[in-house]
């Protein structure tokens, strides 16, 4: 037992504290996996100088080789600048498939949760009906009646994604409105919108923040699967998922073009999931 | 006697749910769908032929006497027929709703199997290289796409090994039909196999630390005695929870799976229907999913309460 | 006068709970014996290690708390080194413990029936048995319809009632030694009293040693007759209880007493400045920064334990001026000495 006190206390001197975000590995590599990510998506050309939609028969169905490093498609195209230029497509629909439900849905939870009464209500049932869906079969349903396209793809993110934000706001709002913090912006007269804007937003923001990070992925994946299964994007664009179900035809001799889209979509999930996780964790520190 | 109450009033309520949501999917596939006669037909059909299937299909009539025919018809199980493959919509369901349901058995028990002991150690020797092991994989499973894996998956033991049936599904018996549910099942599992660790982790490590399970050694029972009434029993409790809210999501992920893996459930059913504008099957469809979901849901709730003595109605 | 049977020895004992940052030095050097039949006082503000002290003897110490130095002897047997199998065999047997908050303390979705059975671990008994003495232990601590309660669970159970319960299930093999985390504390004032005697009867009925932990000093008066005074994991001062409140040797205890309502008009007074970082070095005594008496050698040295009369130890360098303190009880005159 003094073996543990002295090693113990040997310990304590050594260290130094680091700021709080640089200690957690995990956030630093989640960082630096999505900043890479929006990198290739905003400049794939500083990559690869070949076309990603260039057909080129002659060179159909290689193996990767120094020319094309992940091999190429039934066309000849080369599946490397492929993937550099569908990154935007995939980012795009993380990214932009989360934004519009974290701001209108966090709105409507924020009014919801605040007000009460018939609109809360109203908004609360709705949930209810639909959310007796998966969101996977929700996504398809909604994009079996409005018809492929990625376009598509966006409005059934949106149509779909905004309830877990209310109900995540709308619980928070919930439980800080009862708060003496709230109670005391009410009684030094501040109105309604002031108290909403500038004391409850803040606090409640952070968990829909947090939860948007692994949404984000969650949108990613699922518009990848739409792609994948036909509805989303459609070819010749060189999204990720979409690939993949090129490369179904293929799957026993020409392996390159199912293993690296879904790397890259793996890898880049990680690193949001990452972010999201350490986020969480951070927030909670803070909260302390 | 609290308790039955209880599950009949939620039965109860399931019912106006399904009702506006099997409004809101018929009337929705109408009007933006576009008219599946046409889709059938093709664009070179002339507008007799088109007519012609039309009155065939009872499409002409106006929307709320197929809307009302639809409805009656759910009673009496007649869902009507599909319009590509010329068969009664409920045959159609009765015959690959089984599919479905082994395969997300299947992947809940796979998940189960691993996520309990290896979320248990995980949560017990929190912060050491074990536990961030396991929550670093934790975040892996659930960043890759299910369609992926199981392509590679396929690629590796169907093609490549040849261990398993790559896709297809072979009803011969038991044991075949596992053999074609294993590795979609595994697929499918992985994600959830990641939630449950996390899950098992937390509550393990939480509940280590309560003042009940000090007081429960301090009594001096055998360890194992304390993981079993203690630390287990009260993990369960959300534990079971996620696993059955999980599964109402594995019901869709079915959807992807099916698909990859060639499988004739109502996944697939339901995407090769959306393709075809099949609107008899799809709206039938989503009513079922509904349906399951809901029931997935209840059973949540019984169970919930039965593992947790302090729920009352 | 005869010599008394030694229950419990406690020598140099020193918690350490290493955390990710730093060290904190919850309990740095405590020693004290417990007699066979004492109800024994361990008192202090938050934070002094009292508890920690406590958890230590059956070896429950929250994570990451860990005994670094010292011996805890049981009969004579050290039970610091010993592993958890070899612990299981004192613990409920030998030695029980019951614990602050009683809500937290009973498992929520065990029936009361099975928590008391599984008291009897160390006994081999029948099932008809086992109900039969559950029966008896819940009525023993005043619990009334003790057969339909048996099948309750413990959130149909009010705070009292639930504490009453905890105590029948930490006693059910009629250990030696019971250590009592701040019994009352989470408690009604009024279900204070009730516990408080319950304890009282118990102790005396099955014959038991108590180690009692609180930071109130008029529990401490009502049920100890030994007394140990905490202060930044190290104990300031310990004496019988009439001694302490009779004739307290130690700055601490003195201004602990002195922020007692004591019925007279006089403000009250309080102890200014807060108890040490205990992860930090002390260096001196822990209490100088905040002593009226402190000089500079109380700064520089942390006093030893000094025995100032039979059966009365304090660790302060100002003998000269704590010789001269008031209790809250007149002094007894001891005629035979």
């Amino acid at each position: 037992m003094i073996n543990i006190k002295t090693k113990i206390e040997t310990r304590d001197k050594k260290r130094k504290p680091l700021p709080d975000w640089m200690q957690k590995p995990t956030f630093v590599v989640g960082l630096v996996i999505v900043i890479m990510f929006v990198f290739i998506a905003l400049f794939p050309g500083a990559l690869t100088n070949q076309d990603p939609l260039e057909i080129n028969v002659a060179e159909a169905l290689q193996k990767p080789n120094s020319h094309h490093l992940f091999g190429t498609d039934e066309y000849g195209r080369d599946i490397y600048t492929r993937i550099l230029y569908g990154a935007r497509i995939d980012l795009a629909m993380g990214v932009f498939g989360v934004l519009i439900p974290l701001v209108i849905g966090g709105i409507l939870g924020l009014i919801a949760g605040y007000y009460g009464g018939l609109f809360d209500t109203i908004v609360m049932r709705i949930i209810d009906v639909l959310m007796a869906f998966p969101f996977t079969i929700l996504v398809i349903v909604i994009m079996s009646i409005l018809g492929a396209g990625i376009r598509n793809v966006f409005i059934a993110l949106w149509l779909v994604g905004w309830m877990s934000y209310t109900r995540l706001v709308r619980g928070e709002v919930m439980k800080a409105k009862n708060t003496e913090y709230i109670q005391a912006a009410k009684v030094e007269g501040f109105t309604d919108k002031r108290i909403l804007l500038r004391h409850l937003l803040p606090n409640v923001i952070s968990s829909a923040v947090v939860f948007a990070a692994s949404d984000v992925v969650l949108c990613m994946l699922t518009g990848a699967s739409m792609s994948f299964l036909g509805l989303g994007v459609q070819l010749p664009a060189p999204e990720w998922g979409a690939i993949l179900n090129e490369g179904r035809s293929y799957i026993s001799y020409a392996w390159w073009i199912t293993l690296f889209p879904g790397l890259f979509l793996a890898f880049n999930g990680v690193g949001f999931s990452l972010l999201g996780d350490s986020l969480t964790d951070l927030l909670r520190r803070k909260g302390r | 006697m609290n308790r039955l109450n209880y599950i009949i009033k939620r039965i109860l309520q399931i019912i106006p749910v399904l009702f506006v949501v099997s409004i809101l999917i018929f009337f929705l596939l109408r009007f933006i769908g576009g008219d599946p006669a046409r889709l059938i037909l093709g664009d070179k059909a002339t507008k007799s032929a088109i007519k012609a299937l039309q009155i065939k299909l009872g499409l002409d009539q106006p929307l709320i006497t197929q809307y009302w025919i639809f409805l009656k018809g759910i009673f009496k199980l007649d869902l009507g027929d599909s319009l590509s493959l010329q068969v009664a919509v409920s045959y159609l369901l009765k015959q690959r709703m089984p599919v479905t349901i082994k395969l997300t058995l299947f992947s809940a028990l796979l998940a189960i199997i691993f996520s309990l002991p290896l979320g248990y150690l995980a949560g017990k020797y929190k912060d050491h290289v074990w536990d961030h092991t396991i929550r670093t994989l934790t975040l892996v499973f659930i960043s890759m796409p299910s369609f992926w894996v199981g392509l590679l998956l396929m690629i590796l033991f169907g093609v490549k090994l040849g261990w398993f049936p790559a896709g297809g599904w072979d009803e011969t018996n038991l044991f075949t039909q596992l053999r074609s549910l294993l590795l979609p099942a595994i697929t499918e599992s992985l994600a959830l196999t990641a939630l449950l660790m996390r899950d098992m982790r937390n509550s393990v490590a939480d509940i280590s630390q309560m003042d009940y399970v000090y007081f429960a050694k301090s009594k001096g029972i055998k360890q194992s005695a304390v993981r079993k009434h203690h630390i287990f029993r009260n993990a369960l409790i959300s534990y079971v929870t996620l696993v059955s809210i999980n599964i109402a999501y594995m019901l869709g992920g079915s959807v992807i799976i099916e698909t990859v893996f060639a499988l004739p459930g109502i996944g697939k059913l339901m995407i090769d229907s959306i393709f075809n504008r099949d609107y008899q099957v799809v709206q039938s469809l989503v009513l079922l999913f509904a349906g399951l979901v809901m029931l997935v849901n209840l059973i949540t709730d019984i169970l919930y309460s039965f593992l947790d003595p302090r729920v009352s109605y | 006068m005869e010599e008394r049977k030694k229950i419990l020895e406690v020598k140099d004992l020193q918690v350490y709970f290493p955390l990710k940052h730093e060290v904190v030095k919850a309990v740095d050097g405590v020693s004290f014996t417990i007699y066979e039949g004492d109800s024994f006082g361990l008192v202090g503000e938050s934070g002094c290690g009292k508890s920690q002290t406590l958890f230590s003897v059956l070896k429950l110490l929250k994570s990451p708390g860990k005994i670094v130095g010292g011996q805890i002897l049981y009969k004579g047997e050290d039970l610091a080194p010993l592993s958890e199998k070899e612990m299981e065999k004192v613990r409920g047997k030998e030695i029980a413990q019951i614990f602050q908050e009683p809500m937290t303390a009973l498992n929520p979705v065990l029936t009361i029936k099975k928590q008391i059975f599984e008291a009897f671990v160390h006994t081999k008994m029948t099932n008809e048995e086992k109900e039969k003495q559950a029966i008896e232990l819940l009525r023993l601590v005043g619990i009334p319809n003790p057969e339909k309660r048996l099948k309750e669970y413990p959130h149909q159970f009010s705070g009292g009632m639930r504490q009453r319960a905890m105590i029948a299930i930490a006693l059910g093999e009629n250990p030696n030694l019971l250590l009592a985390d701040e019994p009352t504390t989470a408690l009604d004032v009024t279900i204070q009293e009730q516990i408080l005697a319950l304890i009282e009867d118990l102790k005396e009925k099955l014959g038991m040693s108590m180690i009692l932990v609180t930071h109130d000093l008029g529990v401490i008066a009502e049920m100890c007759n030994r007394v140990a005074v905490m202060y930044a994991g190290k104990i300031m001062e310990t004496t019988d209880t009439i001694t302490l409140f009779s004739k307290p040797r130690h700055p601490y205890t003195k201004a602990l007493m002195s922020s007692l309502p004591n019925g007279s008009k006089n403000k009250l007074e309080t102890i200014k400045g807060t108890p040490p970082n205990l992860a930090k070095e002390i260096i001196g005594c822990p209490f100088a920064p905040r002593c009226k008496y402190a000089i500079d050698k109380c700064r520089k040295e942390c006093p030893q334990m000094v025995e100032i009369e039979k059966n009365h130890f304090t660790r302060c360098h100002r003998i000269d001026v704590i010789s001269k303190f008031e209790g809250l009880i007149p002094v007894e005159e001891d005629k035979n000495e």
